[in-house]
């Protein structure tokens, strides 16, 4: 609760007092309050006439800005579309999970759990706030699923619902049951270890007694650890050894099951103690391992796809009337409506009205397309402009946009990432058995038959690479919880070992390299102080980014009085400042005939009076330059843009390699580009942004999607990059190299404590008390050395 | 010494408990969300609002 602190304000601007953004014109009060537009100062009304301003109290502007337009949720009320988002359904209530991306303090849980205030037919509702999730529990008589969503949105709480909401992933149950083999095996190996201590200090004469009886009872906590928490690694190695590869698991569930033979077979005869606590313990480590590296972000999500792009429904016209269908029912032919800033679903041709679409996250071009009536209209595409009539002529999975992921290259083909462990262990095995049964012949040659069996097994029981398991897992998800801290976010611990094998990099442009917001502007062309203020006049009327860009660039606070404003979206602004016309667009909306033809020269026309244009140049993230530098130094570098080659010259100097950089790339050139990288055996690492970068990312040996909101649709990829973290990227796989390094002198540690073991092995001598000692030991200084030589590590690369 | 027999089941049967009250725990799905709650936990019942005076400045 920071409400106490000062307030850093300026006495020009003010700030929100719903959101907190500057206030550019002072025309919302509200109660003695300012707001910096009309969606914050409704949301403000609501919460103050159902007594919820306790909101404000928890934190300053807790709010998000309001600025967006509401959206269409009709469909939310087809049956269909909601019996499948609605998580449990009875006659009086129904529950449903929402994901609101906009949940981010302790104000918007406060006030997404008294929604009970606002409407009285929500009984009950809870948030989850690392998955940013509501679950809402309310009477559907009283309010219905689009009810429901209009009111949240109407507070600023807008959930996000798309088809890979509908298709739930439930992968939260693999957790659990880990977590329970854990608790078996915790729980049997504690108390097998106070049974054991008797035996390590020896038994006096009277105590023998307890000797079996300790012993019984060590076997049985050993069946539930054997059977139940160790049963993966018999199922891993036998699938292995069917598919004829000898992964780790194979020695793990060896020396497992040779242990549990052994203490059988010393406890039930009576000749020893058995090896019960090494074996607890054993599998006990073995799945903390496992559970350490499996890590999950559950802000997250690396496997989207265009299904959590697309809408769940679109407005179907049939006979004249509108209908919301689910998308899966859309057909070939099919007549539907596209609202303003709605998405479309599939390859259509347009039929009627005013299509501009915005293809920037298709192709990564940034300026709106202008479609005139019976062209086509590619998928993935949003509307911004007055609503469309399009008809459908391919099916959703089979679009332009859908086909690139669907692309027949990447069925059956999932990237297989070759570790360190894998590779070892194929070795590993082999040389394991042959000792084993090496000593074994010997002893058997020279007629000690007892000696054998013992020399054999306790071969496979001191060379049971439980320290081998466990520094991969450990050294990895150190690095993982490293990265994770610098805003760099890994599907799993083997992309770092991938990351440590790049030798390529391919950059795309726009979105990746450039800064998210902020231009660089010039004006051509002479203007006096008037003119300024008729531009900054009219521009003010307008959202564009560039619009507000000219505001601020002219900095002046007077302004004349504007009449019959219109904007035509994609094409420029005009309208009466005092007694003058004033146009500001392209070119084409100008009619001025020019061989420019840059989306980023904005032209200004005063009553037919051509004043100049006003340039705007995406600026790079900070650092870009440097990181080139540093990173040419050992990799290959190349850009890859969906845009015109119009940057090409303001990007040479930070990127000189002329030959690597390629404009106009369709996503099918990008994905062509790095099949033709990979074909000359580079490590290619793919950084991109946009669905357009999609089917690259998925072909690429790693592939990172660089976001500056992690709440928003980043397509699926290997890695998530916050915008943020960009400058850091050599240090990031230095770090993954250094990584790679411990990992390997680990691997040395637990060798050598395998050979000291197996020189007692061999000879037969193996003592279990010797084992219990061994194994526990040789896992501690594992551990501890793999994360403070990563943590070491990351020190130096200064990635702390 | 044959009490050790009954310390012995005893000490067995109190982790067992602890074991199967963890597990209890876990279906009912008390560790999914480990942030949530402690952060609800500090809402009062109601603030009493402040008034804008004292808020604006």
């Amino acid at each position: 609760m920071n409400n106490l602190s000062p307030q850093a304000e300026t006495e020009v601007t003010k700030q929100c007092y719903h959101c907190g953004n500057d206030c550019l014109d002072e025309q919302y009060h509200f109660d003695e309050k300012e707001f910096c537009c009309i969606g914050c100062q409704s949301v403000y009304q609501i919460l103050s006439e159902n007594q919820l301003c306790n909101y404000y109290v928890y934190n300053n502007n807790p709010g998000k800005t309001q600025s967006d337009k509401l959206s269409h949720y009709d469909y939310l009320d087809e049956p269909k579309i909601s019996a499948a988002l609605v998580d449990y359904s009875d006659d009086t209530i129904s529950i449903i999970t929402l994901y609101i991306p906009a949940i981010h303090c302790s104000s918007c849980l406060w006030l997404l759990e008294h929604l009970y205030k606002i409407n009285s037919s929500i009984v009950n509702s809870r948030i989850d706030f690392l998955k940013k999730q509501v679950s809402i529990t309310f009477k559907h008589h009283e309010l219905s699923l689009s009810g429901l969503v209009i009111m949240l949105s109407s507070i600023g709480y807008e959930p996000v619902i798309s088809l890979q909401d509908v298709v739930k992933e439930q992968n939260k149950v693999s957790d659990r049951d880990l977590i329970k083999k854990i608790a078996v095996a915790g729980f049997c190996f504690g108390n097998v270890m106070l049974l054991s201590f008797p035996e390590y200090f020896g038994l006096a004469g009277f105590e023998y007694q307890f000797k079996s009886f300790f012993g019984w009872l060590n076997l049985v906590f050993a069946i539930p650890v054997v059977f139940y928490s160790g049963r993966d690694y018999f199922i891993s190695a036998w699938k292995n050894l069917r598919n004829k590869v000898l992964n780790l698991d194979f020695p793990l569930a060896l020396g497992i099951a040779i242990m549990l033979i052994r203490s059988l077979y010393e406890i039930i005869s009576g000749t020893g103690a058995g090896f019960v606590d090494t074996l607890c313990g054993l599998v006990f480590f073995l799945l903390i391992g496992r559970w350490v590296q499996q890590r999950t972000y559950h802000h997250l999500s690396f496997e989207r796809d265009y299904r959590s792009y697309f809408p769940v429904a679109v407005t179907l016209i049939s006979e004249g009337s509108e209908k919301p269908i689910p998308m899966d029912e859309l057909k070939v032919g099919d007549r539907i409506l596209i609202r303003n800033n709605e998405v479309i679903p599939a390859d259509t041709i347009l039929m009627k009205g005013d299509a501009v679409i915005d293809f920037s996250f298709v192709t990564g071009e940034s300026s709106p397309v202008q479609k005139v009536l019976g062209e086509i209209v590619y998928a993935g595409g949003r509307q911004i402009n007055e609503a469309i009539e399009l008809e459908v002529i391919k099916p959703v999975s089979q679009s332009y946009l859908t086909s690139l992921w669907n692309n027949e290259a990447f069925e059956g083909k999932r990237k297989k990432i070759n570790t360190f462990s894998d590779t070892v262990s194929r070795y590993f095995s082999v040389v394991l058995l042959l000792i084993a049964f090496g000593s074994a012949a010997f002893w058997w040659i020279s007629s000690e038959n007892l000696k054998a069996w013992q020399s054999f097994t306790a071969v496979l029981i001191i060379a049971c690479p439980c320290a081998l398991a466990l520094s991969s897992p450990f050294t990895l998800s150190a690095v993982l919880s490293i990265f994770d801290r610098n805003k760099f976010y890994l599907k799993n611990t083997a992309i770092v070992e991938q990351l440590a094998r790049i030798n390529t990099l391919v950059f795309d442009k726009t979105g990746t390299i450039t800064a998210p917001e902020g231009f660089k502007i010039s004006f051509e062309g002479d203007l006096n102080y008037e003119e300024k203020c008729l531009i900054s006049s009219l521009a003010r009327n307008s959202g564009h980014p560039l619009s507000r860009e000219m505001v601020k660039w002219i900095r002046i606070n007077e302004y004349y009085p504007v009449s019959s404003y219109k904007e035509i979206p994609g094409k420029g602004i005009e309208g009466m400042v005092g007694k003058k016309l004033v146009r500001i667009g392209s070119a084409s909306f100008l009619n001025i005939k020019t061989a420019n033809t840059d989306t980023g020269t904005v032209y200004i026309q005063i009553d037919d009076h051509y004043a100049g244009y006003f340039s705007f140049r995406q600026k790079w993230r900070p650092g870009l330059k440097e990181l080139f530098a540093k990173l040419s130094n050992s990799m290959g570098l190349h850009l890859l843009s969906g845009d015109q080659d119009t940057e090409r010259e303001f990007l040479l100097p930070a990127f000189p390699w002329k030959d690597q950089m390629h404009f106009k790339q369709s996503p099918q050139n990008k994905l062509d580009y790095i099949k033709a990288l990979q074909q000359i055996d580079k490590k290619v690492m793919m950084l991109g942004d946009g669905l357009n970068d999609a089917g690259a990312l998925k072909q690429s040996d790693l592939g990172i999607a660089v976001t500056d909101n992690l709440n928003n649709f980043s397509p699926g990829c290997d890695a998530i990059l916050d915008g943020a973290g960009f400058e850091k990227l050599p240090r990031f796989i230095q770090q993954a190299k250094d990584a790679i390094k411990v990992i390997h002198i680990s691997f040395g540690i637990s060798i050598t404590y395998n050979i000291i073991g197996l020189f007692f092995a061999v000879q037969g001598l193996l003592s279990p008390l010797f084992a219990a000692i061994l194994m526990p030991l040789s896992t501690v200084t594992i551990i501890s050395f793999t994360s403070i030589a990563t943590h070491l590590f990351a020190r130096k690369n200064k990635l702390t | 010494m044959s009490i050790l027999y009954f310390l012995i089941g005893c000490s067995v049967l109190l982790a067992l408990i602890f074991l199967i009250a963890f597990f209890w725990a876990m279906k009912n799905g008390q560790n999914d969300d480990t942030y949530t709650p402690g952060v609800r936990i500090l809402f009062d019942d109601d603030i009493p609002l402040k008034t804008k005076s004292d808020k604006d400045h």
